[in-house]
Parts: C-alpha cells; structure tokens; sequence
C-alpha cells in the first residue's frame, strides 16, 4: 500500500513538473512576444566586418553620430543591386551639406566572391563615400541575421551561382535604431526628400 | 479599246497588290531588335546585361544570345517575390506575333558573363539574338551609365504602356 502510495506521489509530482515546465515556456513565449515591440525594433544591431577601403575591421560603433545607410546586395548582381546603389548615389547628391551626416555603406552577401580589392572598385562606381563591407562567412551571416536579411546560393548551370536575396536600403539614425527603409525601386527623389526631413 | 483599258489597269492592280504582300512578308520574315542598350559595369565587375526591344511579325521565340565581348550570354528573368529578388536562366523568352516585348530591368535579360572587358558608358558592342523561328538577328548594343534604367535618349513620353510598366520604379 504504501509502495503504491509512493509510486502515485511519483507519478504526481512528474506530471506537475511536466506542468509546470508547459507553464513556464508558454508564459516565456508570451512575455518574449510582448516584449518583442514591432518587428520593426529589431532590425539592425552590432556587427563586426571588413571595410574594403583598407582591410581592417569595422563595427557598428565606427557609424555612431552618422545616418547609416544600409544595403545588402553583390557585385554579381546585374540589377537590382547596381539600381539600388545608383539610386542611393543619386539620392546622396541632393542632399548638400546633409551629405556628411550621412553613412552609406554596402555589404555583400556573397563575401567568397565579393573580397574587399573587389568591393572597393565596385562601389567607386557609384559614389565615392559609398563604403563597401565585406568579411567572413560568419561576420557576414551575423549581420544578416541582424537585419534580416535574406540570401541564399542558387547554383546555376554552369557550376557557379547567383544568390537570391532581399533588396532593401536600411536607414539607421546616428544612435544605430532603425528609422525606416527603401528599396531599389525607390525613387531617388522621394529618397531625398525623406532623408533631408531626417537629417534637419 | 476599253477592254484592253480594263485588262491593263486589272493587271497593274494585280501586280501592286501582289507586290505589295510580297513585300509585307519579306518585311514580316524578319524579328524587329530596337533599343538595345546595356549598362557600363562597375570596379572590376565581369558580368552584365543587355536589354531591347523585341517584335516578332510571327509567334516565335527568342532562345539564344551571343555577343564577342563575353564568354558567355544567356536568358535570364527576375523575379520578384515577398520582397525577394530571384535571377532564373531561362530556356526563351516568347514572342507573341506582333507584340513589342521589352527586356528592361526587373524582368527579362541577356545576361553576359565573363566580360572581356568592361562596359564603358558611351560606347557600343555587337549583339547576336537568336530566334527558333526567324534565326539570328544582330543588334548593336548602346552602353548607359552604371545606373541607367532604359536606352540613352529614351524619351519617356514615347514609351508605350508596356515599357511603361516593366519600368516602373526605375528612374535614374
């Protein structure tokens, strides 16, 4: 009787833990949820790459006080990233003495391809205060996560392959928090203009 | 007299009518490539892309692109999907009779891959486009900025609601 007894306490206290541990992961999920804010809130971050100008390490902190301009692409890329970085440049030019308020930036998506020798040229293509970014596979990955990027290899016929992969330019304010976002269908008017109330 | 007068005048018509359908296939036979255009590649880049426009007098399709300043070019199409942009070979782009189909940022291209050089804005390269039905048609290719978004000197007030559409969002 007595052994029983003890079995059905047994038994008793496995199912509350069980219970418990049910509790306590939902009310984690939940109070996680209600903290989360709007997805907005979460885009960015720190993040530590390679700045293509010199090799040497750069980090989210080395933007602070500027405007960053955030756009993920790669010079593979025969559209949307050449439109997304000219319309930017363009953007860039019609903001006068704003300009130096601002930090323009590239990073690639496709970092075995897209070294830093690579990267320099391509952006100088655009505008010469565009920096370009590169890294290791897992700095990059890290800054993707970060603001949610998506990237992904296509393997394409001839062995090699192109990346499919989300076209957004992120603006960040001089504390480092998301503001708002374009595309590379933006128009660099309309660009302009947002970044000039911005900035004022 | 004036049965002779009728038979002449029968066959003057015969023949202008007869000549002017022959002429309108011989026309017909061919694909029409207008305003083709690339833009100049940036830093060290070895890939581009060509765009036209492109009217077929016949259903037909277009299936093969050649040009000597890279080591390859095939048919590419973007896409555009929840905000995710996908690049895709594809095996042609059809051509229904008739209808200008434009190649333009955003949708369909030649891609070029390993350049020998790069595309310099102003200058011009040779373009081969094949088609399954009317053959090869060569174009000559008219290198834009790094940014442009259609043909030098295209005059937006002159494009039609197609070019319109596919370049929507594309001004620079």
């Amino acid at each position: 009787m007595s052994r029983l007894k003890s079995y059905q306490i047994g038994g008793l206290v496995a199912l509350a833990g069980l219970l418990l541990v049910g509790v306590l992961l939902a009310g984690g999920i939940a109070w996680e949820k209600w903290h989360e804010g709007p997805p907005t809130a979460k885009i960015g971050g720190p993040f530590e790459l390679v700045d293509a100008r010199d090799g040497k390490t750069v980090t989210d902190q080395d933007f602070k006080g500027k405007w960053l301009l955030v756009y993920f692409g790669y010079t593979h890329c025969p559209d949307a990233c050449p439109t997304a970085l000219n319309d930017l440049s363009l953007a860039l030019d019609k903001l006068g003495d704003k300009r130096h308020a601002m930090a323009p930036v590239f990073i690639t998506i496709d970092p075995e391809r897209d070294t830093a020798d690579v990267m320099k040229d391509y952006v100088a293509s655009f505008a010469p205060d565009i920096v370009g970014l590169t890294g290791s596979t897992e700095q990059i990955a890290r800054a993707e996560k970060g603001y949610r990027v998506y990237a992904a290899k296509h393997p394409t016929k001839d062995g090699g392959y192109d990346m499919d992969h989300s076209s957004i330019i992120y603006v960040m304010d001089p504390a480092g928090r998301f503001v708002t976002n374009f595309t590379h269908e933006t128009d660099p008017d309309q660009m302009a203009a947002k970044l000039m109330s911005l900035a004022s | 007299m004036q049965f002779r007068r009728f038979l002449f005048s029968g066959l003057a018509a015969l023949i202008a009518v007869g000549g002017a359908a022959f002429a309108q296939q011989a026309q017909s036979a061919k694909v029409e490539v207008t305003k083709a255009w690339a833009r100049a590649t940036p830093g060290k880049s070895t890939i581009g892309a060509a765009y036209a426009t492109v009217t077929a007098p016949a259903d037909d399709r277009l299936i093969a692109a050649a040009t000597p300043v890279a080591g390859a070019a095939e048919i590419h199409q973007h896409t555009m999907e929840n905000g995710v942009m996908k690049m895709r070979q594809v095996d042609a782009v059809p051509l229904p009779a008739g209808q200008a189909v434009t190649l333009s940022p955003g949708g369909y291209h030649i891609m070029l891959m390993d350049l020998k050089a790069p595309l310099v804005a102003g200058q011009s390269f040779p373009l081969t486009l094949t088609f399954e039905k009317a053959g090869t048609v060569e174009t000559k290719v008219m290198v834009g900025g790094v940014g442009a978004s259609g043909p030098a000197g295209h005059d937006a007030g002159a494009m039609d609601h197609m070019d319109m559409g596919a370049m929507a969002g594309h001004k620079g």
